[in-house]
């Protein structure tokens, strides 16, 4: 649905993956000034890849803040690859990829 | 002038329409992912009840400022084999917030913000080699996260 910031920093063999993923992540509880639900809309799954190879595999609740950070460590090199895929329940989709510096 | 009120009106139409087509769409598809969800909050919450003190570190606020925003993470790297970070907030409507499963080469390590409705203890739930642990924090919310 949104963009996302992708941000893997190795140090001492261990990436840093730093992420944001612009993301309204309504929890289908809320109602907006005329009363009525805000339906959900939010992240349901999140895997982060090294290198190709699936290393975080999440499932995000609603109760996960708005414009989701997270930040996740991967042992690694700089150079590495790392990609950022989520799915919403809305059937929405990103992801991203960045080389680690 | 004429023009520009048609227009708006056009447009303030066609979003009320895709507002009703999402609304009309909306509640099979809520109640499918929470269904699972729901099922994985359970199973947390029963595995939370039975698990040992965590030697793991939960960094987490002990007043939060805006429930809509609660940073914490979870740092179990010293702990061999982790597989999965879950965390759970007692007085939240789902209290399974985020499961995290880990292959490969993850480290045992989270940190993310999250919504809070209310003060609520909150429990970060590790997944390891030795067993499930568990480590919980009482979070003071003075505005509450949802919204509501």
């Amino acid at each position: 649905m949104g963009k996302i910031k992708l941000k893997p920093k190795a140090k001492k063999g261990v990436i840093k993956v730093k992420a944001i993923v612009k993301h309204p992540m309504e929890t289908g509880l809320r109602k907006d000034k005329k009363g009525n639900l805000i339906p959900a809309n939010h992240i349901d799954h999140l895997t982060i890849t090294h290198n190709g190879t699936k290393v975080v595999d999440a499932d995000i609740g609603a109760a996960v803040s708005k414009d989701p950070y997270f930040q996740f460590q991967v042992a690694g090199a700089k150079g590495d690859e790392i990609t950022l895929a989520y799915k919403d329940n809305n059937g929405g989709s990103g992801s991203a990829t960045a080389k680690s510096k | 002038m004429k023009r520009r009120l048609f227009l708006k009106s056009a447009m303030a139409t066609s979003a009320v329409a895709t507002a009703v087509g999402a609304g009309l769409l909306t509640p099979s598809m809520v109640f499918a992912s929470s269904a699972k969800f729901k099922a994985l909050s359970d199973a947390a919450n029963s595995s939370a009840a039975g698990a040992a003190e965590g030697t793991f570190k939960f960094k987490a606020p002990k007043i939060a400022e805006n429930g809509a925003v609660v940073p914490l993470s979870v740092d179990a790297k010293k702990l061999d084999g982790v597989t999965n970070i879950s965390i759970l907030v007692k007085s939240n409507a789902t209290p399974l917030t985020a499961s995290f499963n880990f292959t490969g080469g993850a480290v045992g390590f989270v940190s993310t913000r999250i919504k809070m409705g209310k003060t609520s203890p909150v429990t970060a739930l590790v997944t390891s080699s030795s067993g499930v642990s568990a480590k919980t924090s009482d979070i003071k919310v003075t505005v509450g996260g949802c919204g509501g």
